[in-house]
């Protein structure tokens, strides 16, 4: 027994050699073919509101690669969210150009914005980026009320836009096809993120939030890629918030308060930070928790919400994923165990 | 010039608010170095808490103290019973925790006391001999009780067994445990006095801004860019930084920007000092050994 227990890493590496890859790609495969199924399974209000949890994803995987594997803190990424909507609702409401190009521009335009955001938050760290993030966000509807900017944003009223309808001839109502329209894009973009956490560039940012010093003596440019980090992520939440703006088919200033910045941050912190499927699970957890919290109590649904955001923090600070990960180390210890004996 | 004089003044009443909420923030800054994200909305409830005793027909100044004891003992007990256990986390742990608190009190008070906006007796009359035509009477007495305030912390700290009990846990935890000093107590009375500090600006604000669950979210933004500017590490510097926001928020709003971006200039000041100089005008620079 006591040799065991000196063993325990070796068994770990066993464990983990022998755990085939083949499950996980099937297990990719059936949340794939499950979410290709589901509008289909669920009326049409509730697929809307799985769009909406697509898009959360997006948003928050961006917040991910920004505060999970590089450290910096965002509690204003409701602000990127808003111009990336805008960009959308501005272009189709201006221009010509369809809908599904509005959304790569809204993309650059927040990569730009992101990145210089990102140079003063260089200078940043922890808390106090928490705080000047917090400001961007709470700035961004007065901002977006300002009568300067009237004949583009539409003020307090805000711009309405024209749903799209499937093309192709398929055989999709509006909400089907947004959804899928969603799909697609989060699961190229999850791709992406996949390729770029698990390269050099992945890499360079996850020794930065280690231990800064040591990446910059490996070699590392920290500042340019901590904006760098910044733009990529802004970008995320840019293209989250054009399809939010398909989806809703309107923006307006008060449709992004600093609730939705916060929200994003928990979301994020509850489906596991440091993940790119964390984003998924906190993307559900922000959709349907406050539905649930108003089951609860109709008079302050806001306070269960806290309450529930409180407890997990006490209980699973790693998120759901660090718990998943946890169940997994232990499963596969134990069924290595068992085929020893 | 008239006019110009009468902004800055007013400038100057606003900024006491400013100067309370981010004395606040420095007092839980020195204590734990955590920034708190919920502290609008402490002195939004406490603020309530004072609407209710005067609505139940408790005279100002009597409602006005047992505001102040409440805030205390609430902000005791946030810091023992949500604060605590995540004390030693990361910041992230930290901020999100924070992020909860704020979401419950705000949403507690809307339950409690309703959305409605309410209007918040004041408790210097309009006709007061001390108002003139730049300054309201209750203008005036937002600077007094503002700077009362600020005595009063002072002469605690400087003089008192207690206020040199909590400087030491502050500043030297580990020695001031082995000296006999409850430091985890300490912090929790630094809590407190902050929520009552907070709870005084709530007072003050209120009449001007009216009462609603929102209120505080512009002034704790302009009381983080107060703190800042003066240095988060210095009450004297974090005082007279709210005070120079109010005026500069007051002037931009005026002459600059207009109403509707007075929040901007907040962005700006907080981006700008955190860029140009982030220990503040009075504060101190950390230096970090590697």
């Amino acid at each position: 027994m006591k040799a065991m227990l000196n063993e325990t890493p070796l068994v770990e590496a066993v464990a983990n050699r022998l755990s085939p890859p083949i499950w996980r790609w099937l297990g990719i495969a059936a949340i794939l073919a499950t979410a290709c199924i589901l509008p289909f399974a669920i009326s049409g209000y509730h697929v809307s509101q799985f769009s909406q949890v697509l898009i959360y994803a997006i948003a928050m995987l961006g917040l991910n690669i920004l505060t999970g594997f590089n450290g910096q803190i965002s509690l204003g990424h409701g602000a990127f969210y808003a111009i990336g909507a805008y960009t959308t609702a501005i272009l189709l409401d201006k221009t010509g150009i369809p809908y599904w190009a509005t959304v790569p521009i809204a993309g650059a335009i927040c990569l730009g914005a992101g990145f210089l955001f990102g140079l003063p938050a260089l200078r940043l760290e922890g808390l106090y980026l928490a705080l000047a993030t917090v400001a961007f966000a709470v700035a961004t509807p007065q901002i977006l009320k300002f009568k300067g900017f009237d004949s583009w944003t539409g003020g307090v009223q805000g711009i309405q836009v024209d749903s799209p309808a499937a093309p192709f001839g398929l055989p999709l109502n509006t909400d089907r096809w947004i959804y899928y329209f969603c799909l697609i894009w989060a699961v190229a973009l999850v791709i992406i993120a996949r390729n770029l956490l698990s390269g050099r560039t992945g890499r360079a940012m996850i020794a930065i939030r280690d231990h800064p010093l040591a990446a910059a003596t490996m070699g590392v440019d920290t500042a340019l890629y901590k904006s760098l980090t910044f733009g990529i992520s802004a970008m995320y939440t840019g293209i989250a918030g054009a399809l939010g703006a398909v989806l809703s088919a309107y923006v307006s200033p008060d449709s992004f308060p600093v609730l939705l910045s916060i929200k994003f941050l928990v979301g994020s912190v509850v489906g596991g930070i440091a993940s790119i499927s964390g984003a998924f699970i906190g993307a559900l957890f922000i959709e349907f928790t406050p539905n649930f919290a108003d089951q609860i109590s109709k008079a302050a649904p806001d306070a269960i919400f806290g309450i529930f955001v409180i407890a997990l923090m006490y209980l699973m600070p790693t998120g759901a994923i660090g718990i998943f990960n946890f169940i997994g180390v232990r499963l596969r210890r134990w069924a290595v165990a068992k085929r020893q004996y | 010039m008239q006019g110009f004089l009468h902004q800055l003044l007013s400038g100057l009443a606003n900024g006491g608010i400013y100067a309370s909420l981010a004395l606040a923030l420095v007092m839980i800054y020195q204590a734990t170095h955590h920034v708190n994200f919920a502290q609008g909305a402490m002195a939004m409830f406490s603020t309530y808490i004072a609407w209710a005793l005067i609505d139940a027909g408790v005279p100002y100044w009597t409602a006005f103290g047992l505001t102040l004891f409440f805030s205390f003992l609430a902000g005791v007990a946030i810091e023992r019973i949500i604060i605590r256990p995540v004390e030693c986390g990361p910041a992230l742990t930290i901020v999100i925790v924070f992020v909860g608190l704020l979401l419950i009190l705000n949403s507690l008070a809307g339950w409690i006391f309703s959305y409605t906006i309410k209007k918040f007796p004041s408790p210097f009359p309009s006709t007061a001999w001390y108002g003139s035509k730049y300054l309201s009477p209750h203008e005036v007495g937002m600077i007094v009780v503002t700077l009362a305030v600020l005595i009063l912390v002072f002469l605690f700290f400087r003089f008192t067994p207690l206020g040199l009990a909590m400087r030491a846990a502050a500043q030297n935890p580990v020695s001031s445990r082995l000296v006999g000093i409850r430091v985890g107590w300490m912090l929790a009375f630094g809590w407190g006095l902050a929520a009552a500090i907070g709870a005084v600006a709530g007072m003050m604000a209120a009449p001007i801004v009216y009462l609603d669950p929102d209120m505080m979210s512009g002034i704790l933004l302009y009381g983080f860019a107060g703190a800042l500017l003066g240095g988060i590490d210095n009450p004297w510097g974090a005082v007279l930084g709210g005070f120079f926001v109010g005026v500069l928020e007051n002037i931009a709003g005026a002459y600059v920007v207009g109403t509707e971006l007075k929040l901007t200039v907040a962005l700006v000041i907080i981006v700008g000092v955190l860029v140009f100089k982030p220990a503040g005008l009075f504060g101190r620079t950390l230096v970090a050994r590697v």
